[in-house]
């Protein structure tokens, strides 16, 4: 597992206080790990805090599971 | 109007995490006060408070994780929190968890703050100009705000009747008991989950109600001295922290189901100063008014009066409220007993007056007056039994619990022993 996907992980795990085992690439994070659309909001901008990248608005609004972030993160940091 | 009585308690507060477990500290005169360790406060002139006695939830300490889910917590000031816990105590001492569309629907909440988040809010400013407006969480707002509190209870246990919040500073936890019994007394609910929580206790509550010249500063080194209502050497409140909730409900409602029924709210009294933004008139003529029209709406007369919860901060206005109880209840002086709880728990702010209206209701359940701490040279004479230093047993039916806050707001409520 990449170093970025760690990261991703260990964000969501802290941030939705769900269990390591459901942090899921395929995990989505309102129907699986139970975040709201404000959870969701504060995710992204943990992740834009911990990888020093912008993520607008519209581009958020694609990032719905796990593996959404860590692609996005990959990307933006290619 | 329908009868409304009072059939639940829940309490957080500087003696302890639930209503009992802080009462039989308060009666056996244990002091909540201690110097401030959590964070700077040797530029502060006011270095104590009243805090809550944090820990794993054992021996009547405080757990927030018994309460709310470390992730949930996270998004909100400890205000809601203490609310949060209180009315869970609160909602299960009364057996009330309505699962029912109907009984959802006549359950509402009213729960108040005095302040809410002002920890909160300092650090989102500290975000905004250090990382600017992208940074600024979305729980901040949903976070801070006052009638969160009632909104997360309704929630958390589905009171789907009126939902409803109090602001107005030290009164707040009297005005939202009072507000809540007239709404079941004028049937727009059957049962209110209703009172107050605070949790001021940061730099810059401390460094704000110093420089309003309302907290003791003399007492840094001897905290447990420090909050002595009506003595000569007093000085200031001392800021504590915590909720108290009621669950108030419709006398009928409570007897058909068999409810626990604790003490009846029969009156109610609100009144304004128009006098100063933080002192009280000086003839104490809000605090009378106050107390008046809760007397009329009790249908009682001053002489029925057994118990008194003073407002009683330990600052100056003490003797002004006690000079507006005097002239209240003038020859009937000697068989009253009042003392103000604030020497053992600080002052809680938005929280006080729930938290004093239930110890005023266990006061008429327990027939005993619990002591004002403190209080070794009275300031002035009186008839009054101030109740110094050690609980005293003496039939309580009728107990008056006064609250006054910033802005010359007042509230006093009336608890009579239930009768059918």
């Amino acid at each position: 597992m990449s170093d970025i996907a760690e990261r991703v992980k260990k964000i969501v795990i802290d941030h939705l206080g769900v269990d390591a085992d459901k942090v899921v690439e395929g995990a989505s994070f309102i129907d699986d790990l139970g975040a709201d659309s404000l959870d969701t909001v504060e995710l992204v901008m943990a992740f834009e805090e911990e990888f020093g990248v912008e993520i607008p608005d519209d581009a958020a609004d694609s990032i719905l599971t796990v593996g959404d972030a860590i692609k996005f993160i990959e990307k933006a940091q290619a | 109007m329908r009868r409304v009585v009072i059939t639940g308690t829940g309490m957080v507060s500087p003696l302890g995490c639930g209503t009992e477990v802080t009462w039989k500290r308060l009666l056996s005169g244990h002091n909540g006060a201690r110097k401030v360790t959590e964070f700077e406060v040797e530029d502060l002139p006011a270095q104590i408070a009243c805090r809550i006695p944090f820990g794993d939830g054992s021996d009547g300490t405080f757990n927030a994780d018994d309460w709310m889910e470390p992730k949930e917590q996270r998004k909100v000031d400890p205000f809601i929190v203490y609310g949060m816990a209180a009315a869970e105590m609160a909602l299960n001492d009364a057996g009330w968890h309505p699962q029912t569309d109907e009984d959802q629907i006549a359950t509402g909440v009213l729960i108040g703050s005095g302040i809410g988040g002002l920890e909160g809010i300092v650090e989102a400013g500290y975000t905004l100009k250090e990382k600017g407006p992208r940074r600024i969480s979305p729980f901040f707002i949903p976070g801070r705000l006052i009638n969160l509190i009632s909104g997360q209870v309704s929630i958390r246990h589905k009171l789907r009747g009126p939902n409803h919040s109090v602001v107005t500073a030290c009164s707040t936890g009297a005005h939202a008991i009072g507000d809540a019994s007239r709404l079941i007394a004028l049937g727009d609910a059957d049962v209110m989950v209703a009172g107050g929580a605070e949790s001021p206790i940061s730099r810059i509550a401390l460094a704000g109600f110093a420089a309003c010249r309302a907290l003791s500063t003399q007492h840094n080194d001897d905290p447990q001295k420090a909050s002595r209502p009506y003595d000569r050497d007093r000085d200031g409140f001392v800021m504590g922290e915590g909720a108290g909730i009621v669950i108030l409900e419709e006398l009928e409602h409570a007897k058909a189901r068999g409810a626990k029924i604790y003490a009846e709210v029969v009156g109610y009294g609100l009144s304004g100063d128009a006098f100063h933004i933080t002192a009280p008139s000086e003839d104490g003529d809000g605090a009378f008014r106050c107390m008046t029209m809760a007397l009329k709406r009790a249908g009682l007369t001053a002489a029925d009066l057994d118990y008194i919860n003073a407002h009683g901060t330990s600052t100056m206005a003490d003797t002004i409220e006690l000079g507006a109880v005097e002239r209240l209840v003038g020859n009937a002086a000697s068989k009253i007993s009042m003392s103000s709880t604030k020497s053992a728990i600080g002052h809680l702010l938005g929280a006080a007056g729930a938290v004093e209206a239930i110890f005023a209701t266990l006061a008429i359940r327990d027939n005993i007056a619990p002591p004002t701490l403190n209080l070794d040279n009275p300031d002035v004479e009186t008839a009054i039994d101030l109740v110094p230093h050690k609980a005293r047993s003496r039939d309580i039916n009728v107990a008056l619990s006064n609250s006054f806050g910033f802005g010359g707001t007042n509230a006093s409520l009336i608890l009579r022993r239930y009768e059918a």
